[in-house]
């Protein structure tokens, strides 16, 4: 294991950047959010939930994905996928680090989203440990450990010191580049952090939501389940849940017509809104409470039946902290997760 | 705050059991101390679940749109500013007014999770106020806080009264505030242009586009919003640049001006924490200096500046200009 000075921290960072593009928690207006290092800005590592999660550094909001450009009855098509830049992001916990596993799944499974593939190659992820979990967290439930959220590199932030320890080829590499400021040791103090946050993570009051229920099998039952009604009458049907959510994945392609011919693009779309699945013949899903519950089937029990019962929520507590109505996941597991089938 | 909750409670009861109302609207006890969720009662059993304490700060005006059109009819618990937003949405038949029975409850300002948490409270197991103090407990200990300091900042600055009422479960007054609410647009009048514009790209640029405050927003009322019709040409899911939510923000601060009520739902579920009240506040600071002081929501009748014309009104020219009176 290797360690640096927190004081350091900026040299580690300019000594990144100097070789590829450094991406991490940035504080900016008052909020957390990943952004582009450059000398001057705001940097938060002990921010625990950044407001927007990772993802979109590999799924963008919004990207273009081709152009057209028609001449009498020829429709040229151009290719805008560029060479990405090699990328370091870094301080990512392990709550996001796991949805990353979530959202490969989606896009790198056959036929492989290649605008994704591309960021997630050109991508070293270094993760960063938690050591203050919160009362929303419950990346416990889903079995994962805060405290070695893994990842290309792996740190781990105290009073004194960041230690690292690489875990990968590319997190190899990583560490050849900036080896001339790390120094050795560092595993007493991590294993006596590990010890202490684990702990804390028992504590948690969502650590250990039972999700026995949130099964294939169960589909129908869950689907009919009267609660569904009652659990989503005060949803505004705004997107906040999605767009902070980690695991989030729905997109909408659409047309845009510009001077120099039509660009094609796509950017994030929430089941939350009305015209989700909107097609041809009218929508398939007319009420908020279709949709609210589309979106909690999905996390718990569409996506596991496809992935091996992993499930596509990762307790990172966004939606918990930043629904409008203090709606969430949790109250979703609790409500139908005590229930016995009918 | 626990008799006023009691006092509620005993009247939702008494109103379902008798079966003058068919539902209550109030609020939902979630998992924490601070999370509770607008919902509605329809049976005294639901009551268990009923909660009003320091953090049900959520507008329920809106919910009454919906709630009109069921049968029967329909109690509400609310607080001062909720009751403008209310008189409103009466006032552009969106709720039947004799659907609805206001039960006007006292609110001495409700608290920010948020701002608690910003202050290092962590594993929040519950609040106590005394006065203008806030001892906050976790499971690590006591933390004492400025009320204050810990405030919505919707209610930072609130002075408004009850203006719609059938009854009303008021324990404590309140005392009135000595803040100006239009200060932070002054501040933000008194910068350059230059500065002003950093002030909101940097601010906007956070949006994410949920639509949280539109659609929390009592004066955002359309049945379909032209920003969700693919039809209507404008349906905007995607940016040009990080910068093209302002023009999101202020079509919508445009759209809503002279019924906006200043209720700051707005400012309250932004996730980014966008000071969206602040565009608001400089349409009503305006129409005030334009047209004479004006507060939407006091009543259900009568004409508006922006929607009644008279021949002593500013010209647009001359506002544009600088030049009005």
């Amino acid at each position: 294991m290797l360690k640096i000075a927190k004081e350091r921290l900026n040299e580690l960072y300019a000594a990144i950047a100097e070789a590829q593009a450094l991406v991490l928690p940035l504080k900016k207006a008052g909020e957390v959010n990943y952004g582009a290092w450059a000398e001057g800005v705001e940097v938060s590592l002990e921010t625990l939930k950044t407001v927007k999660s990772p993802k979109d550094m590999f799924f963008p909001q919004s990207e273009n994905m081709m152009k057209f450009k028609t001449e009498g009855k020829n429709i040229e098509i151009i290719d805008v996928r560029g060479e990405k830049t090699p990328t370091v992001l870094f301080g990512v916990k392990a709550c996001d680090y796991k949805a990353i596993e979530v959202l490969d799944k989606v896009f790198l499974a056959d036929p492989v989203d290649t605008y994704y593939q591309s960021r997630r190659e050109a991508t070293t992820i270094v993760t960063l440990a938690c050591s203050k979990p919160e009362e929303s967290c419950f990346c416990k439930a889903f079995g994962i450990d805060a405290t070695n959220p893994m990842g290309d590199v792996t740190t781990w932030i105290d009073e004194a010191y960041l230690y690292w320890q690489a875990n990968t080829e590319k997190g190899e590499s990583l560490t050849a580049v900036v080896s001339a400021l790390l120094q050795e040791g560092g595993e007493a103090e991590v294993a006596a952090q590990q010890e202490k946050t684990t702990a804390i993570l028992e504590k948690l009051p969502f650590s250990n939501l039972d999700l026995s229920r949130f099964t294939p099998e169960n589909l129908n039952e869950l689907f009919n389940d009267s609660a569904w009604e009652e659990m989503s009458e005060a949803c505004l049907g705004c997107g906040t849940c999605t767009f902070v959510c980690p695991t989030c994945q729905c997109f909408d392609i659409r047309d845009f017509k510009t001077n120099e011919g039509v660009v094609r693009y796509r950017c994030w779309d929430s089941c939350m809104y009305s015209d989700f699945t909107l097609m041809a013949h009218g929508n398939s899903r007319t009420t908020q409470m279709q949709r609210f519950r589309q979106r909690f089937m999905h996390k718990l029990v569409y996506y596991p039946s496809q992935n091996d019962g992993l499930y596509s929520c990762v307790g990172c507590g966004r939606c918990v902290n930043k629904c409008p109505q203090r709606l969430n996941i949790v109250k979703v597991i609790k409500t139908l997760g005590g229930k016995k089938n009918d | 705050m626990k008799e006023v909750e009691l006092k509620m409670l005993e009247r939702a009861k008494e109103l379902l059991t008798s079966g003058e109302v068919a539902r209550v609207i109030g609020w939902k006890k979630g998992d924490f101390c601070h999370d509770p969720s607008p919902a509605s009662f329809e049976t005294v059993e639901e009551l268990n679940d009923f909660v009003y304490d320091w953090f049900c700060g959520a507008n329920l005006s809106k919910y009454l749109i919906q709630m009109s059109k069921k049968e029967g009819k329909t109690a509400v618990f609310l607080k001062p500013c909720d009751t403008y937003s209310f008189n409103q949405l009466v006032k552009e038949h969106r709720i039947k007014r004799e659907n609805m029975y206001v039960i006007a409850v006292e609110c001495l300002g409700k608290l920010d999770v948020e701002k608690m948490k910003a202050k290092g409270a962590s594993m929040i197991e519950g609040v106590d106020v005394q006065d203008e103090k806030v001892t906050v407990h976790t499971l690590y200990g006591d933390q004492e806080m400025e009320k204050s300091e810990v405030l919505l900042v919707k209610c930072e600055t609130c002075n408004k009264t009850h203006q719609a009422k059938d009854e009303e479960i008021i324990l404590h007054e309140r005392q009135p505030k000595d803040v100006n609410r239009l200060a932070e647009v002054e501040a933000l009048e008194a910068m350059t242009e230059a500065e002003r514009f950093a002030f909101w790209k940097e601010q906007l640029s956070k949006c994410i586009r949920c639509n949280a405050c539109r659609n929390v927003c009592p004066a955002c009322s359309c049945i379909k919003c032209v920003f969700d019709n693919p039809a209507s040409g404008i349906s905007a899911k995607a940016n040009d640049s990080e910068f093209e939510e302002q023009m999101f923000h202020i079509i919508r601060a445009f759209h809503v001006a002279g019924r906006c009520t200043d209720c700051g739902e707005c400012s309250r579920v932004c996730p980014q924490n966008i000071p969206l009240h602040l565009l608001n506040r400089k349409f009503i600071k305006d129409i005030d200096t334009l047209y004479g002081e004006f507060q939407a929501g006091e009543t259900t009748e009568g004409k508006t500046p922006l929607t009644s014309y008279t021949e002593e009104d500013t010209e647009p020219n001359d506002v544009f200009n600088g030049e009005a009176k």
